[in-house]
This record gives structure tokens, C-alpha cells and sequence, in this order.
């Protein structure tokens, strides 16, 4: 509540507050989605282990949608930090270093955004094209470390031999994949209330300011690099979390953590999704998970020609497009859902007055 | 030591055939096309169908291996390219990986997952020695082929009057729209003959880079580094950012083989983040 300090602030000051409350809160739709995730636990319990893979991904998509969506900056990269955080929980817990996986997890998280720290300034320089080749040079980098270091990473045969110890020393990662998903669901909704909580921040404002245009916004006084450089490490972060999860529900890190496809896939669930909203990565990740599912059961070589036509239509069709169609079959869910209440009209766009 | 040069310049000139298209295209249309490498591969494929099924000697599966994929790329620019120039570079990196995807899974459904072999003539394989330096006869052919083109190349840009077209479009696309230049027929012919290159290259190499469906995937990212470092604003930065490439791998893996390409990308990234024009890129305002 706003209220008492109502009197000193000026009435548009007032209303941009309020508006940006009523913004951040929690809508009915997004309620039920939350219930919905957290009901499959009981709903599909013989599909544990895709809607297993489908939390990861949502959650590795997630940390791509808060750089694309909300920074504006293209990386082919992601899998970078994956696959470090990937290894890192793998041999902390091989190693016997860390036995607490939920420790271990947020240890791995913390790795990785180390990483996107250090690698965020090369990011903040050149075009589009550098910035990808960029972001891919520094994972496929990785990669050819792990590769060559493979007395510590196991090289191409993958990192074997992980025992992961039970989740606060009671819930052990079963063979039925039951305690692993949900442990995964848990990180996904807590790393996602963080990003959401982030993004609706004064700080997620001003992102999507310097995503609009930077120059202006950085004569309005943001501080541009430096909102790039937390922004991308946060999101380094996230990936790393989610890096951390697949080797600590599989016991198994490979290579391909650190693969090109891992990063493209990724782009192509987020565009499935639509960027920009944070739910974007996760309903792209549903999408994907099972489109690929039930086309490689149609044709377990070539699903990824299916996936192609799917991206290259995408295009064709044009996202801009298609997030408006999502966009309207939302507000009007939406209008349904909170019954006939009357919306206050929106703030006037800031640049009026 | 001289070999190793002696390869790692074969192997730069390859590359700078297979990239030289993409840096056109990049450059002229500010358009990412991460799928140069799937008409690479086309041409890579057409002459081993050419050559080992229907016999076609080989000096001629080359050039037809040209004609087709140049038709294949123009094809492409007509029907599918056109619309995505004035879109996001997220939107062009997506559609040319969603045709990556398709041309891998679609070889590998035709073709099979194996590597393939062109046959070569008798008369290109084995060594010669000069000067005491072993050098593979088809290398040293693909060094003269590479080195004719580069040079027709260079006067082609240089002389005709094509060239001056295509330059006045690269520097300034709107100033050139206006002189009356056609630039999107420019950009056509000169996207289906980068095409044909990268189809020439990928018969040429299919030898030394190996030749198999994850092809476009593999080298995309060699495509990518010369063409970022070497710049877009003409045709001697690629060139030389190739050879430089081609003897830097080679070397690289001639001495730290357990390294890989580690010791490539992190050269790309230095120049990258020292010029992120690329190395030879003139200072433009662009």
C-alpha cells in the first residue's frame, strides 16, 4: 500500500507506482498454470521423465527469454553456462564434495554466473553477429576444454560414476524419475518467482528501455553496460541451475551439454513460446518437448527436418504475428477469468508527457 | 613445417571459396545466412552422385556441381530468402537453422548417415616433391583453383561493371537504389553465385573436410569466424582471414592435437572483442 506516502509524491508518480503494482501482480491465468504444473505430479505419473526434461528446459529457455525477451541480445551461447554448471555438480558430487544436491545446485548456479560475469563484457561489444559468434565461440571453447581435459570429465564417453546423494538427505532420486521431477518442478517455480519478481522490478523496466533503445536510455540516465552485465549474469545463473538439474536427475554429463544444437533448440523453444513474457520459455518448452516426442515416434532419424519446417514457417509467418494472436486469445482468457471487473484504462506511454 | 603451411594454405583457400558468398550476402544485405554450409553441402553431394554413379569424369562434376547449386540458391533467394532481408537478425538466424535442420535430416534421409568419398583420378593422388617439400597433387590443385578464382573474382568486383554495381550496393544500398541500381536482382545473381562457390568448395573439399550430412553444422561455424574476421566490406579481408584460418587450424591441430579447435575460437574471440568490424575492415560508418 501506497498510501501514506501518497501526499508527498506527485500524482503521476502515484499512478506509475500503481501501475506497476497492479502490473506485477499475480492474474488469475498465471494461478492456474502454476496448478496446473504442479498437478501433473499426480495427473501423468508414467511421464515423469519428459516432464522431467520439459522442467529443465523451460527453465534453461527461461534464462534465454531474460536476456532475448527483456535485454535484446542474441547468443548462441546459453549452452555455455549449462554445461559448465553441468560438470560442476556432476564432479562436486563425484567427488563427494558437496553431498547436499540442493547446496550443490545453487553452488553450480553461482559457477555459471560467475562465467556469464567474466564472458558479459566480451557480449557487451559489436553487432548482432559478433555477439553470436561470441556467445557460440565461448561454449564450443568449453567444450574443447572439456574435451581435452577428459582424464576429469571422462571426454566423449561423458562424466560417469555421479552418485547423487538424497535431496536434504531423506527424498532419493528414484528409479520412476517421481522425487527427481519434482524437485526439478520446485527449482523451476522458485527460479521462476525470482525472475518474475526481477523483471517487474524498476530494474526489469529499465532493461526493457535499453532493449527499446539504448542510446536514449542511457541519456535518461540508465547506466546501460552495467544493466547488461547483471542481467546476463543473472541469466547465466538460471542456466546454470538448470545445467545443474539435468546431471544431478541423470547422475550423467556429457559433451553435448555444450553442443551448438543445445543452443539452437533453445532458441526454437523460445520462439515456439514467444519471448518477452516470461512464460514464453515455459509453454515453448511444453510445446517443443512434446512435438519432438511425438515426432520422433513418427520418424525417430529425421525429426529434426520436422523441426526445421517448423522454425522456417515460424519465420514465414512472421513471430510478430503470431505473438499478437497469443496476445489477444490471452487478454481474452483474461477478461473471462476475472469476470466482468472493468480494467482501468492503461497509463498513458511514458514519452507523452 | 613447410607442409603444414603448404596444407593449412590449401585448406584456407578452400575455405575462403566457401565463404566468400556469405561474406558477400552479409555484407550487401546485412543478412545472416547460417545456412551457406547446406549449399556447400549440395554441391559436395551433387558431384559424388555425379562422378561415383553416373560417371561423369570429374574435371566436369565439378562445374556442373557449380551450375547446380547456383540454380539451387537462386531458387531459394526467389522463393524463400526474399522475404526475410527486411526481418530481425534473430528472425534470419532461425529460418537458416530451420534450413540446416531440414537439408541435414533431409541428406541423411536420401544419402545415408556416412561419410562419402568423391573418386579422384589417378592422376591427382599421391605427392610430388618440390623442393624437397612433399605437396598432395590435389591440394596443389585446389590451391591453383582457389587462386584463379580469387584472382577472377577480384577483377570481377574490380573491372566489370557488375562489380562497381555490386560495391556501390554494399557501401550504400540506398544511395545505390536511387543512382537507379536494381540492387535486389544484385543481390539474386550474387547470392546464387556465392551459392555456386560454396557448391564448388564443397565438391573441392569433400576430400579434405570429409563429407556427411552434419556437414552445414560442422563448418557453419568456420564460414562464420572468416567472415566476422575477416569483415564484410570486401573481398581481400575473408581472403586473407581464410588463409590465416586454414594455416591456424592445421598448425593447431599439427602440434596441440589434443587442444582442437580451442586454439581457433579463441583467436576468434580476441579479434572479435579487438575488432569487432573484423581485422581488415575498412573504418565505415555503418
Amino acid at each position: 500500500m501506497a498510501m501514506d506516502s501518497q501526499m508527498a509524491k506527485s500524482a503521476t508518480a502515484d499512478q506509475v507506482s500503481s501501475y506497476l503494482k497492479r502490473r506485477a501482480r499475480w492474474s488469475p491465468l498465471e494461478i492456474a498454470f502454476w496448478i496446473f504444473a504442479f498437478a501433473t505430479i499426480w495427473l501423468f505419473p508414467s511421464k515423469y521423465l519428459i516432464l522431467k526434461d520439459t522442467a529443465i528446459l523451460a527453465l534453461f529457455a527461461l534464462s534465454l527469454d531474460l536476456i532475448l525477451g527483456y535485454a535484446g541480445i542474441i547468443s548462441l551461447g546459453q549452452a555455455a553456462f549449462f554445461g559448465i554448471a553441468g560438470y560442476f555438480s556432476g564432479l562436486v558430487a563425484k567427488y563427494g564434495f558437496i553431498n547436499e544436491p540442493v547446496i550443490a545446485l545453487m553452488a553450480s548456479g553461482l559457477v555459471a554466473a560467475a562465467l556469464g560475469f567474466v564472458t558479459s563484457f566480451l557480449v557487451l561489444r559489436g553487432s548482432d553477429l559478433t555477439r553470436l559468434m561470441v556467445t557460440l565461440g565461448v561454449s564450443l571453447m568449453l567444450g574443447e576444454v572439456a574435451n581435452r581435459y577428459s582424464n576429469i570429465t571422462g571426454g566423449a564417453d561423458g562424466l560417469q560414476g555421479v552418485d547423487i546423494q538424497p535431496i536434504f538427505g531423506r527424498f532419493r532420486f528414484d528409479l520412476y524419475g517421481h522425487n527427481g521431477y519434482v524437485y526439478c518442478l520446485i527449482v523451476l517455480f522458485v527460479c521462476f518467482v525470482v525472475a518474475r519478481r526481477v523483471v517487474y522490478s524498476p530494474f526489469g523496466l529499465s532493461l526493457r528501455a535499453v532493449k527499446g533503445n539504448s542510446l536514449r536510455s542511457s541519456a535518461i540516465g540508465i547506466p546501460v553496460k552495467w544493466r547488461l552485465v547483471a542481467i546476463y549474469t543473472f541469466s547465466a545463473g538460471i542456466a546454470g541451475i538448470a545445467g545443474g538439474l539435468l546431471t544431478q536427475t541423470t547422475a550423467f554429463c556429457s559433451l553435448d551439454v555444450f553442443s551448438l544444437d543445445r543452443s539452437a533448440d533453445l532458441l526454437l523453444v523460445l520462439i515456439i513460446g514467444g519471448t518477452g513474457y516470461l512464460y514464453g520459455g515455459l509453454i515453448g518448452a511444453v510445446i517443443y518437448k512434446f512435438l519432438q516426442d511425438w515426432i520422433a515416434n513418427l520418424t525417430p532419424q529425421y525429426w529434426q527436418f520436422w523441426i526445421g519446417l517448423v522454425l522456417v514457417i515460424i519465420v514465414l509467418i512472421g513471430r510478430d504475428r503470431m505473438q499478437s494472436w497469443i496476445a489477444t486469445a490471452r487478454t481474452a482468457i483474461e477478461n473471462l477469468g476475472s469476470g466482468a471487473v472493468a480494467r482501468p484504462a492503461k497509463l498513458a506511454a511514458p514519452d507523452g508527457k | 613445417m613447410l607442409t603444414i603451411l603448404f596444407d593449412g594454405v590449401a585448406y584456407g583457400m578452400l575455405l575462403f571459396v566457401l565463404a566468400c558468398g556469405l561474406s558477400v550476402t552479409l555484407g550487401l544485405m546485412n543478412f545472416i545466412n547460417l545456412a551457406h554450409g547446406a549449399f556447400a553441402m549440395a554441391g559436395g553431394y551433387c558431384t559424388v552422385v555425379l562422378v561415383n554413379r553416373f560417371g561423369v569424369p570429374f574435371a566436369l562434376g565439378l562445374p556442373l556441381a557449380f551450375v547446380v547449386t547456383a540454380l539451387l540458391g537462386g531458387l531459394f533467394e526467389r522463393t524463400l530468402y526474399v522475404h526475410v532481408y527486411a526481418r530481425s537478425h534473430l528472425d534470419q538466424v532461425l529460418f537458416t537453422i530451420g534450413l540446416v535442420f531440414m537439408s541435414v535430416a533431409a541428406v541423411d534421409y536420401t544419402m545415408g548417415s556416412s561419410q562419402q568419398f568423391v573418386q579422384i583420378p589417378e592422376a591427382l593422388q599421391g605427392q610430388i616433391n618440390v623442393f624437397g617439400i612433399g605437396m598432395g597433387k590435389y591440394r596443389l590443385l585446389i590451391i591453383a583453383i582457389c587462386g584463379l578464382l580469387t584472382i577472377a573474382l577480384q577483377l570481377i568486383l574490380n573491372r566489370t561493371r557488375f562489380g562497381s554495381r555490386l560495391r556501390a550496393a554494399v557501401d550504400d544500398q540506398r544511395v545505390a537504389r536511387g543512382l537507379g541500381i536494381n540492387v535486389g536482382a544484385v543481390f539474386a545473381l550474387t547470392f546464387a553465385f556465392g551459392s555456386g562457390l560454396a557448391g564448388l568448395g564443397g565438391a573441392l573439399g569433400a576430400e579434405i573436410l570429409g563429407l556427411d550430412p552434419t556437414f552445414p553444422l560442422k563448418y557453419m561455424i568456420y564460414f562464420l569466424i572468416v567472415v566476422t574476421v575477416g569483415g564484410t566490406s570486401s573481398i581481400t579481408g575473408p581472403f586473407f582471414a581464410s588463409i590465416l584460418l586454414g594455416i591456424g587450424d592445421v598448425a593447431g591441430k599439427y602440434y596441440v592435437p589434443k587442444l582442437g579447435a580451442f586454439v581457433i575460437y579463441a583467436i576468434m574471440i580476441v579479434v572479435l572483442i579487438w575488432r569487432p568490424q573484423g581485422l581488415f575492415a575498412r573504418a565505415t560508418a555503418r
